[in-house]
């Protein structure tokens, strides 16, 4: 099966003068097409500064990486943001939507750094994004009229817009509640089953059982790797969630 | 990045803080505002300076023989009695750059028509000094040049005179009038001029024949000359005929080049640059005033772009993280703080303009709005857009990207 992220002997050590922090020490692992990923750890365990790295937001020390075939651990900084720009989409814990900025030129954002995106094609994908995250009555409103787990999907819109070719969440469940992070899962999952690949971090087993594959960082090392026998459905879960009458 | 998309996020980055993005414009404003208006005051004062030395007439040059010295007393300028008819008559047959020439004799005196008299001024010239000073007669005619040859007792009145002696239902034009009792007859009335730059009253003259004036007025057989007024060919002309007029002269007299002749030549633009100079002095001063509130204006700018980096920092790292280049990010700030000052310096202009126009019909001030004005004040805007954004837009480019994205 064809490889999306490949890495081997991984290694970051930040230099902070009188001490190194050997942040990651070694990480070989291969994510591959279609997958959905979840990655476990404590604080501490190295797997921000994996997602960095992976998310060609900061380079490695040492060892190598492959994204979708091509070496990264080299690229400049102009490169990497190309490389962010066509073939990664970013959800964070915080959304980081533009304030007073309507959802769907939020979600136009990656595109207006994509020189081969005209006016016209723009609104068109974004608009289509934001379809796939059932939000497309809502794309002039602003992020402050939106709920937390329409900004989430509004955020997942953005991350999708330029076709990228894996989609790195950040604890994207992490500001919401149950029923909503599942209904968020929920998107992720029906993605995944359209061929998106996804690696995600989070601190919830729960959540992390919705994924196909778990993956557990401790101390700058692959710890535990666990395939999922039995995903579990979110959309199932959401219906088993007893309903709240107060909403 | 596009261009086109570069002002896309420009532009939606200064609209969503409108009220922010004015208040920063407001310095610039103000700054492009004062600056056109100030040009404007120097030079509406310049062009009214300039437009009442013109009226002296078109291309004049002044001849005065110079203040002699008797036994180390000096006397008056123009009382030596170094230039005659003879140097007049020579200048006019060996200067080819010298179109008309005129001595004048000036000479004062009760007037009296019928019942009324007034004092006034009596100049006598030549009739080419009408076409030197570009005088022109409304009523009646100029004297010729016969007149001139045989001291005719004629003479042409400005309108001050001709209002405080004869009523409004007499034509003076034909009419005697006695000037320090010598009778004269009015041909001809000066079209009004209003007064000098130096507060005169241009109108209160009178103006007869030079030989009538000088023989029977300033009683005298003596050929020595005041003044003259003279006219270059062209405004080209008019340094070529000084230069001629004046190696003529020295000839005449006898002088080498390095002697101070005992006359002075007085072109009509050493005149106008003697009077600019003042208004010029007070047009650096007055921009130089307003450009200070246009650099303060840039210091806002660069205030208000500081803190937005600062502000946006997170906004700074998500674009970093979907895909723009540090170059992207600078790009970005550069344009928002030039598009400020360039949207500010246009606001300023039409203000600008618009506090001239008020100047000139409020206050009665001659105010000119010139398009250079404009230029200079909107290239400086931009300048100050550029110099005082290029901090701000750096720092915000040099943002790591994961460590503005978690920036609280």
């Amino acid at each position: 099966m064809e490889k999306i992220i490949s890495v081997q002997n991984l290694t970051k050590v930040y230099d902070m003068g009188v001490v190194k922090v050997h942040a990651l020490r070694g990480i070989d692992l291969d994510i591959h097409i279609g997958e959905f990923a979840a990655i476990m750890g404590s604080s501490g365990s190295g797997k921000s500064t994996f997602m960095n790295i992976v998310g060609c937001l900061d380079l490695p020390t040492e060892g190598d990486y492959f994204l979708d075939g091509k070496d990264v651990s080299k690229l400049d900084k102009d490169q990497l943001a190309r490389t962010r720009n066509l073939k990664i989409g970013f959800v964070f814990q915080t959304y980081n939507l533009l304030s007073r900025t309507s959802a769907l030129e939020n979600v136009e954002l990656p595109l207006l750094y994509n020189p081969s995106i005209r006016a016209k094609e723009r609104k068109e994908r974004a608009m289509q994004s934001l379809e796939m995250v059932g939000l497309a009555d809502w794309h002039h409103h602003y992020p402050n009229q939106l709920s937390g787990g329409q900004q989430q999907r509004v955020a997942i819109a953005r991350a999708l817009v330029n076709n990228p070719v894996i989609i790195l969440a950040d604890e994207p469940t992490g500001n919401l509640d149950t029923r909503t992070s599942y209904e968020v899962m929920g998107i992720f999952q029906e993605l995944n089953e359209k061929g998106m690949t996804i690696a995600l971090v989070t601190h919830e087993p729960d959540i992390s059982q919705l994924a196909s594959r778990n993956i557990n960082f401790r101390d700058g090392r692959i710890n535990k790797e666990v395939i999922v026998e039995k995903i579990r459905n979110a959309r199932e879960e959401l219906a088993k969630l007893p309903v709240e009458e107060d909403y | 990045m596009k261009i086109l998309n570069l002002f896309i996020v420009a532009y939606r980055s200064l609209n969503k803080n409108k009220v922010r993005s004015l208040l920063t414009m407001l310095g610039i404003i103000i700054g492009v505002a004062s600056v056109i208006a100030m040009l404007a005051i120097g030079q509406g004062s310049r062009d009214s300076i300039e437009a009442q030395i013109s009226n002296l007439g078109t291309n004049v040059i002044m001849l005065f023989p110079g203040a002699s010295f008797r036994g180390g007393v000096a006397s008056a300028a123009g009382e030596a009695q170094s230039i005659d008819m003879d140097d007049v008559n020579a200048i006019r047959d060996n200067c080819p750059s010298v179109k008309y020439i005129s001595p004048v004799a000036r000479s004062s005196g009760q007037i009296i028509a019928g019942n009324n008299n007034w004092n006034s001024q009596v100049y006598g010239v030549y009739p080419e000094y009408m076409d030197i000073r570009a005088i022109e007669i409304s009523d009646g005619e100029m004297f010729s040049e016969v007149d001139e040859k045989r001291s005719a007792k004629v003479c042409i009145i400005g309108t001050t005179v001709v209002e405080n002696l004869f009523d409004e239902y007499t034509d003076p034009i034909g009419q005697k009038i006695r000037i320090r009792n010598i009778p004269f007859t009015i041909i001809g009335i000066q079209k009004e001029k209003g007064g000098s730059s130096m507060g005169s009253d241009q109108d209160d003259i009178i103006y007869a024949p030079y030989s009538t004036v000088q023989k029977r007025m300033r009683g005298g057989t003596s050929t020595n000359v005041q003044q003259i007024y003279l006219s270059a060919l062209s405004e080209k002309h008019i340094d070529k005929a000084e230069e001629e007029i004046d190696k003529l002269l020295r000839e005449r007299k006898k002088l080498s080049l390095y002697e101070d002749p005992p006359y002075n030549i007085r072109t009509q633009s050493e005149i106008t640059e003697m009077f600019t100079s003042t208004s010029d002095t007070m047009i650096v001063l007055l921009a130089s005033i307003a450009s200070i509130s246009l650099i303060v204006g840039g210091i806002g700018i660069m205030n208000i772009m500081l803190v937005s980096v600062t502000e946006r920092t997170r906004e700074i790292g998500l674009r970093m993280a979907v895909g723009a280049r540090g170059r992207d990010i600078l790009r970005q700030f550069l344009l928002e703080a030039v598009l400020l000052s360039l949207i500010g310096g246009l606001i300023g202009a039409g203000g600008g303009i618009g506090v001239s126009r008020l100047l000139v019909s409020v206050m009665n001030w001659p105010a000119t709005v010139t398009s250079y004005s404009i230029i200079l004040a909107f290239a400086f805007a931009f300048i100050i857009g550029v110099f005082f954004g290029w901090y701000p837009a750096r720092k915000a480019a040099l943002l790591i990207p994961m460590d503005a994205l978690r920036y609280e």
